[in-house]
């Protein structure tokens, strides 16, 4: 029941966030020099009918707060306009964002799986060699530009010609059998998930070595040892859990983290998710398709915030809500 | 805990890896300082007959193998009319020596006292490319010195923005409490809750066209401050709220102290050893975005010259196979954020060793 409410509470806090991130992103855009229909007036294939529907969808003959209204009204319906192309948002946002979520759950997944280790391993053997190896290797991996990576990943890939060079999925995917698909996702994600992973993996194999550090400075640690057990059945059974339990709030933060940070890998590698997509919108000054592709990137933010509390709350009860 | 500014660099001079970034980032500051002189070639040279030219390799053995004094040759361009690609082949018939703060084009050092002296140039009609030339026939080595003064000074003057606008912010919203820090609160969430890429390109895209240089780059140091104030000044508000119940606070209250006194002269230097880190410690992410608006072609645009978008150029694939050189800006954006980061981590272990900022 507790948790219940601590969810609701969680969940309406952030109603008021997106209403505020609304505004902001919209006066931007309004701030901007940008003709909204211009793009579309540019392009032939865009009939007059079409145009005008938009010109009163916006609302442009009107203040700047009825457009506001207007746009949020249509946004809450799903209603997010057309692009320059004449597609609608809403279906390039249904293409791109599974695309997004699926390379950034494949980093944080691989992320943890190696992170959590690596921090485990660096933390018992504090100033050793191995622990020394690892901070510069980590550094290392906080300082490499993703987009230069990605480069890097690229050379590699025209080089070996193991790899595809971009994209999602190859030119006959249409054509291949389940399994062949998966495949041909799978190779088309092993480098840009590489280079994202080194990125973020770094933190968190920091923030797990001084967190079990920490813990295991603690008293019931200490009193763990005391009682006889062995150093292993102290550190599994006992330091370790709670020494992960801060981690569930980095696990928001990461999520937040790639997603601004895959926007430059994904640009490099050309995979169809997000942040590509926000580039070519603003590049093309697609304003609905920014403003669309600017709330949905907050709402996953948001999401993945909220995502990470809950879980936290669930894991360490002891947790209160703001 | 108190030590002082003087305290806190011997110490982190003991660290071998510090002390080696610190040494590593002197070295940088002061060749991008001094690019003028260092360059060979000014910021605005291009030959257009010299589209990536390989870099010239300098040559201290002559054919007779005796050692001499360091000359190169110019490179002659070609065209394979089997494989339409252009060739680069080393002329060997003309040396040209390689001089040393030798006379060459008239620059001003601060801009006031005319010089014409250079640290590496080439005889008369004479080549030297260090690091190979670019699509334009720029010299690339003098462009890396160039785009460094863009490139290395953007993080520190968006800091200079930044954390006094995060200090006072945070300060005011942890200090006043109550409502007015639930409306500051939910404002600075509001801006961390905008993946921070998509505002920065965002922000970025409506600036105005035909900006000049300094124009273009002033904002884009404003932008980048703008993205990075509101989770600094978050940290510095759950400070603020433990801080002001202390008993100094208390005693400032007393003595009749204006509430922005208080926070300004007694709250906020109780959190400087916060600051120094966090401050070390965000310049890497300022330098990254930088680069990376810039190599989206969104920052500092062409023909100033930035380690962003010099990189830009390496993105098509005939370039980062057969034209390494042209990577190189990316690694010199790795080589400053992993000296800044040793440096922030010392630092921070120093000031704070049970720290959690990261």
């Amino acid at each position: 029941m507790q948790l219940l409410i601590y969810i609701v509470k969680r969940f309406l806090q952030t109603i008021p966030l997106l209403f505020i991130v609304s505004i902001m992103g919209f006066m931007l855009i309004k701030a901007s020099p940008v003709d909204p229909l211009g793009e579309l007036r540019l392009n032939p294939s865009i009939s007059k009918q079409t145009l005008e529907a938009e010109k009163i969808r916006l609302g442009l003959d009107k203040p700047v707060l009825v457009q506001y209204g207007l746009w949020l009204g249509n946004f809450v319906k799903g209603d997010m306009g057309i692009c320059t192309t004449g597609e609608k948002v809403s279906d390039k946002l249904k293409e791109r964002i599974p695309n997004t979520l699926l390379l950034t759950i494949t980093v944080i997944f691989f992320t943890w799986l190696a992170g959590i280790p690596l921090g485990i391993v660096a933390a018992l053997n504090k100033g050793k060699p191995l622990d020394r190896m690892l901070t510069v290797l980590s550094s290392i991996g906080m300082a490499i530009p993703s987009f230069f990576f990605a480069l890097l990943m690229l050379i590699f890939a025209v080089k070996s010609g193991w790899f595809p060079t971009g994209g999602l999925t190859s030119y006959n995917h249409a054509s291949l059998t389940a399994f062949g698909k998966f495949i041909d996702i799978a190779k088309h994600l092993v480098l840009p998930t590489l280079v994202l992973f080194t990125i973020s993996l770094s933190g968190l194999q920091r923030q797990m070595r001084s967190n079990l550090l920490d813990v295991m400075e603690s008293d019931y640690v200490k009193y763990a040892r005391a009682k006889g057990l062995s150093e292993t059945k102290v550190i599994f059974k006992h330091a370790l859990r709670n020494a992960i339990n801060p981690l569930v709030t980095l696990l928001g933060f990461e999520f937040a983290s790639l997603l601004s940070g895959a926007a430059l890998t994904e640009f490099v590698f050309q995979y169809p998710g997000l942040g590509r997509l926000i580039l070519e919108a603003v590049l093309k000054s697609d304003i609905n398709l920014v403003m669309a592709s600017l709330m949905i990137g907050t709402v996953m933010l948001v999401a993945g915030n909220l995502l990470a509390d809950i879980l936290l709350k669930i894991v360490d009860p002891r947790v209160e809500a703001l | 805990m108190q030590i002082s500014k003087n305290g806190i660099f011997k110490q982190m001079m003991k660290d071998k890896f510090a002390a080696a970034a610190f040494w590593v980032l002197v070295g940088l500051y002061l060749a991008v300082f001094c690019a003028v002189f260092i360059a060979p070639y000014s910021s605005d040279y291009a030959d257009r007959q010299a589209a990536y030219a390989p870099p010239s390799k300098i040559y201290i053995i002559n054919e007779f193998g005796k050692l001499s004094k360091p000359y190169t040759y110019n490179y002659i361009r070609s065209f394979d009319e089997k494989t339409f690609k252009i060739k680069y082949t080393e002329d060997r018939t003309k040396k040209y020596a390689v001089k040393y703060f030798s006379k060459g084009y008239q620059y001003k050092i601060f801009g006031r006292i005319p010089f014409d002296r250079h640290f590496i140039s080439v005889e008369d009609g004479g080549k030297l490319h260090i690091l190979g030339t670019d699509i334009n026939g720029r010299d690339n080595f003098s462009r890396l010195l160039f785009g460094g003064q863009i490139s290395l000074t953007v993080g520190f003057l968006a800091l200079f923005i930044c954390f006094p606008i995060g200090l006072l912010y945070g300060g005011i919203s942890g200090y006043l409490g109550g409502k007015v820090d639930f409306a500051m609160m939910r404002i600075a969430e509001a801006i961390m809750s905008i993946p921070s890429f998509y505002l920065l390109i965002i922000l970025a895209s409506i600036l105005p066209a035909g900006m000049t240089s300094i124009q273009r780059f002033s904002l884009i140091v404003a932008i980048l401050a703008f993205i990075g104030w509101a989770g600094f000044a978050r940290v510095i508000r759950g400070m603020v709220l433990s801080l002001k119940e202390q008993d100094f606070v208390t005693a400032a209250e007393a003595l009749g102290a204006s509430k922005l006194r208080i926070i300004v002269k007694h709250i906020l230097p109780q959190t400087m050893s916060y600051v120094i880190v966090a401050m070390t410690l965000s310049i890497p992410s300022y330098i990254l975005s930088e680069s990376g608006l810039s190599f989206l072609g969104l920052g500092i645009q062409q023909p100033d010259a930035s380690w962003g978008n010099m990189l830009k150029e390496a993105q098509e694939f005939v370039n980062i196979t057969s034209r390494p050189w042209l990577l190189m800006p990316g690694f010199l954006i790795f080589v400053a954020v992993l000296a800044f980061n040793v440096i922030g981590d010392t630092i921070r272990d120093i000031v704070d060793p049970k720290s959690k900022v990261r």
